[in-house]
């Protein structure tokens, strides 16, 4: 596991498409992924996640596309001969065989002679911090320490690629986010190309290097995490990945948009397009006596979180904006609330 | 303080009355075994172990005995070595006419034996099977078989799929994989099977009437000693049939647990 062993390979999946029956579980999809990057692919439940992690690990055959490891066509190459580390949904671990056997499943497979196995083992183990374990068999771990044990079966062979399909879904907040840094670090240390899924958008957030956003078996958008929380490319993203206030108007003027509710308001960004668009404003963006695109309403709701107040103000009929602030406000109260012009992120086309 | 409700109550008394009547038997054959008098009697005016001795020192009845334990033997290995392919087939290939092959494999069970047997005693007749002990381990595998595929089949639904796929990815073949990570999580059911697979031919008589020719099976020997002479050598011989299919089970409730989950 030394780090100069660690082949640098990067990932790329070229239209790959999968149906069961019916179902299209991928509809063509493409991404890459660089040499030592962590891509997290993010999606509502049976958006195809899983099936492009089988499709990558081998277990699932493409209907169409090809994946590439390290400029290698893969595709057609058996998943025992794909060197690829994958931590399973429910992990996956062997129940009748110990924790030491279970991390040196892989290394025996592959013939590694005996001492070197136990050396390598006892690195793995110490890895996640599993020394002295190695008797126990799965059953007798808590549900992080069953996480850790499949981290070290899946990296003790040295893969080229690791593949983590919702990791911590198990696992409660507080384990949760110890277990994410603690993925983040090994895998910055191995410089692991790294795919990771889940469908909690904080997750993604803190994890990623770049995050791919996924519906429908098909990919919305790849980029960046604050790329995507700030300039989404559509609805689906912008509702999925934190709170968001969509409002629907018509460009009026090359910095004008007439709201759907009669209002104006001025925002950067609109490049002298015309027609129908859509303005994403974060909650934490709109604020309390803004200056500018100003909204009067009644507070329907006000939440305590902790670090801030969630506010959710009536400006019309049918018509209700979020916003976050440090200012406590009552129920009922008639505030004025807006955003600043450069705040608002113009979507276009049909939603 | 637990409250017992009637209803358990009534649960656990219905459950001790069936207990008791499947143990009447056994309160009845293990007397007679030992008695001392010439006939079945009940109950026994003496004891002795003189049905025990004749038993062990007739060669009448261990030749039937060796070749019924060959048969079973010859019939577990057969129709595990058949059945549980045949349990992997169906439950993971995907292929057109699946459930209808699942369905055909249970016909032994539903065909009443009387008719197979003279459908085998007219095949094994061409075939020279007949009076051969490997032909009546092939028809017992034959009933056998259905048995073993219920059970494997069972344990296959079960058994969690990614364990193997897991298997794969960490560079097993698909035969290491299976032997490795499935086999083992399934033994209980292997061992059920193996048992059951190996009672159901070490019991059967119809069959073996059929196609043992001059050959006899224990429970065949048995029969025609009812027929015949009536003592208590057969007593003995079942209370030691009791006691050797505890064992099996035993065994099979010893190495049959769960693989891996002490405590459990
Ligand atoms: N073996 C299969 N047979 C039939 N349909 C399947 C199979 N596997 C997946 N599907 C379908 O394909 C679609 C995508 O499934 P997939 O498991 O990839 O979703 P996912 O994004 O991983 O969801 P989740 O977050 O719930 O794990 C779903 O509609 C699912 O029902
Ligand atoms: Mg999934």
């Amino acid at each position: 596991m030394a780090a100069q062993e660690v082949r640098d390979a990067d990932l790329r999946v070229d239209g790959v498409a999968k149906r069961y029956g019916a179902v299209v579980a991928l509809g063509g999809v493409s991404l890459s992924v660089a040499a030592g990057e962590f891509l997290t692919i993010l999606g509502p439940s049976g958006s195809g996640k899983t099936t492009l992690l089988k499709v990558v690990a081998g277990f699932e055959f493409p209907d169409a596309g090809r994946v590439t490891v390290g400029g290698a066509d893969i595709t057609d190459v058996s998943p025992a001969k794909r060197n690829i580390g994958m931590v399973f949904q429910n992990y996956a671990l062997f129940p009748h065989m110990s924790v030491a056997r279970n991390i040196a499943f892989p290394l025996q497979m592959r013939g590694v002679p005996k001492s070197e196995i136990d050396r390598r083992v006892i690195q793995a183990m110490a890895l996640v911090e599993l020394q002295g374990y190695g008797e126990r068999l799965p059953s007798q771990l808590s549900g992080g320490q069953q996480q850790r044990v499949a981290l070290a079966r899946a990296v003790v062979f040295d893969p080229t690629l690791l593949l983590l399909d919702e990791p911590f879904g198990a696992l409660d907040r507080k384990l949760r986010e110890s277990m994410q840094l603690e993925v983040r670090r090994l895998q910055r240390r191995l410089g692991l190309t790294t795919v990771f899924i889940t469908h909690d958008q904080e997750e993604a957030l803190v994890l990623s290097d770049r995050i791919a956003v996924m519906d429908g078996g098909a990919i919305r958008q790849i980029g960046a995490p604050d790329e995507i929380y700030d300039r989404p490319a559509d609805d689906f993203v912008a509702q999925f990945i934190g709170e968001s206030n969509l409002l629907v108007g018509e460009i009026a003027a090359p910095d004008r948009v007439v709201l759907d509710g009669g209002t104006s308001v001025t925002v950067r960004g609109l490049d002298g397009g015309h027609g129908r668009v859509r303005l994403l404003v974060r909650p934490e963006k709109m604020a309390i006596d803004s200056a500018t695109n100003r909204f009067t309403g009644t507070i329907v709701e006000a939440v305590y979180l902790g670090e801030a107040h969630k506010l959710r103000v009536k400006v019309a009929e049918g018509v209700e904006l979020l916003v976050r602030g440090h200012r406590a406000v009552p129920t009922g109260a008639r505030v004025t609330v807006g955003f600043a012009p450069e705040d608002a992120h113009v979507i276009r086309g049909a939603g | 303080m637990r409250r017992v409700r009637p209803g358990r109550l009534l649960l656990a008394g219905f459950a001790v009355l069936v207990c008791v009547f499947l143990q009447l038997p056994l309160l009845i054959v293990f007397p007679i075994s030992f008695s001392s008098a010439q006939y079945l009697q009940f109950p026994p005016p003496g004891w002795s172990l003189q049905w025990y001795e004749r038993y062990l020192n007739s060669p009448n009845w261990l030749t039937p005995t060796w070749l019924s334990l060959k048969v079973a033997m010859a019939t577990t290995a057969l129709s595990l070595l058949l059945g549980v392919p045949l349990a992997f087939g169906l439950t993971r290939a995907r292929f057109w006419g699946r459930d209808a092959i699942e369905k055909l494999s249970m016909a032994p069970i539903i065909v009443p034996t009387i008719v197979l047997s003279i459908a085998l005693y007219g095949l094994f007749a061409n075939l020279k099977l007949i009076g051969a002990w490997y032909g009546i381990a092939i028809a017992h595998t034959l009933l056998a078989l259905p048995f073993v595929v219920v059970v494997v089949v069972a344990g296959l639904r079960d058994f969690d799929v990614n364990q193997e796929l897991a298997a794969l990815g960490l560079g097993a073949s698909r035969w290491r994989a299976v032997w490795h990570v499935t086999l083992p999580q399934i033994r209980p059911s292997l061992v059920s099977a193996a048992f059951l697979a190996f009672i159901s031919s070490f019991d059967e008589l119809v069959v073996a009437m059929f196609l043992g020719g001059a050959n006899m099976t224990l429970p065949k020997k048995m029969f025609d000693n009812i027929r015949m002479e009536i003592d208590p050598t057969i007593a003995a011989i079942s209370a030691l049939q009791i006691v050797l299919v505890s064992a099996l089970l035993a065994l099979a409730a010893r190495f049959g647990r769960g693989g891996g989950m002490p405590g459990r």
